[in-house]
């Protein structure tokens, strides 16, 4: 393959109508510069000549065929885009965890991880959630955002989460969570009752049809 | 037991069923025994089953298919909305799209204030019982 350019080129010869370029041949000769390339060469259009195949190496017979012929599987060049986030979910957005050990607890929304999963918090001092992961499908996004501008979620990624040592959690993570939570603490103590609210689960009671409830 | 609101030219309706679901219309003709033609200051003059429609209580004085300004006028009036949302119905109705409407924040906020009433509400109640018991 000949070196791409950096930037592609525009085509030299735009459409006037589909199918009618805006130049003739003999002008998009002189537009291309073959005349040019030709005058440097000696009147002569640059040819090059095939290079030179190595000699392939002469394969030995393998020693063992298979009775039936095995098929080749075909090739996957697939890959896996990026999960969508929905667009109720934006950064400081209060969910409802719906599974798990918090299920009904609401929590805080920091940021979506390179793997797709949603970095939450609850934050932990107000309802026992700490920094974590959690699936997208297993939520549902409120209305109710908290301001989360004070706070850096830059180092989280999900290596982060990576789970060698299970028996004691690291006091580098504690203080992870403490410096996340006193941000977003601050900031939802701003608004009468917010505490309370992502303090308590949520449930449904008698009468609340699902479907029907604005989020 | 006689009927008290009638369906004549000039009267307003609830639409309660349909694409325009709870809004307020007014009566301009009479189609035939089924039907009305209907017309609103926001949407196209067209007929509408009487199934459809709810008889409000709320007359204007229009002539037979006014023209739209001439309704738009006769509604206001007749102060349509501001009866409308005074009277005992409109107001149930409004309070019911309050409370569809809110999100899940403010149904704590709701719970907690419900909370908050109640406590008040029992201890006036043991202050008075208190009060007859002594």
């Amino acid at each position: 393959m000949a070196a791409k350019r950096k930037t592609p080129v525009k085509t030299r010869n735009p459409d006037l109508v589909r199918g009618v370029g805006k130049y003739s041949r003999s002008k998009m000769y002189h537009k291309r510069g073959l005349w040019a390339i030709k005058a440097k060469n000696g009147g002569v259009f640059p040819r090059h000549d095939p290079k030179p195949k190595s000699p392939a190496t002469a394969e030995k017979p393998p020693k063992f065929y298979p009775a039936e012929d095995v098929k080749k599987p075909l090739l996957n060049k697939r890959k896996p885009k990026p999960t969508k986030l929905r667009a109720s979910i934006t950064p400081g957005t209060v969910l409802i965890l719906l599974a798990g050990r918090f299920m009904g607890k609401r929590v805080v929304f920091l940021k979506q991880l390179t793997s797709g999963l949603l970095l939450v918090t609850g934050p932990f001092k107000i309802n026992g959630v700490p920094l974590r992961r959690v699936n997208q499908s297993y939520v549902i996004a409120t209305s109710t955002k908290v301001d989360i501008s004070g706070v850096n979620v830059e180092k989280f990624d999900d290596k982060y989460f990576s789970k060698e040592d299970k028996k004691k959690l690291p006091e580098e993570k504690k203080e992870n969570q403490k410096a996340v939570d006193a941000a977003l603490i601050k900031s939802i103590e701003g608004v009468p009752d917010l505490k309370a609210y992502l303090a308590a689960r949520f449930s449904l009671k008698s009468g609340m049809k699902p479907h029907e409830l604005v989020f | 037991m006689p009927f008290k609101r009638y369906v004549e030219i000039g009267r307003v309706a609830l639409v309660n069923y349909g694409k325009d679901y709870g809004k307020l219309v007014v009566i301009v003709d009479v189609v035939d025994q089924n039907r009305a033609l209907v017309d609103a200051p926001d949407m196209v003059r067209g007929q509408m089953n009487f199934k459809r429609l709810t008889l409000t209580d709320i007359t204007i004085d229009i002539p037979r298919v006014p023209k739209k300004k001439t309704l738009i006028e006769a509604m206001e009036k007749a102060d349509v909305k501001n009866k409308w949302e005074n009277s005992s119905w409109g107001r149930k109705l409004i309070v019911q799209k309050r409370r569809a409407s809110l999100n899940d924040f403010d149904r704590f906020k709701l719970m907690l204030a419900k909370i908050k009433r109640a406590g008040v509400v029992r201890q006036e109640l043991s202050k008075l019982k208190k009060d007859t018991s002594s």
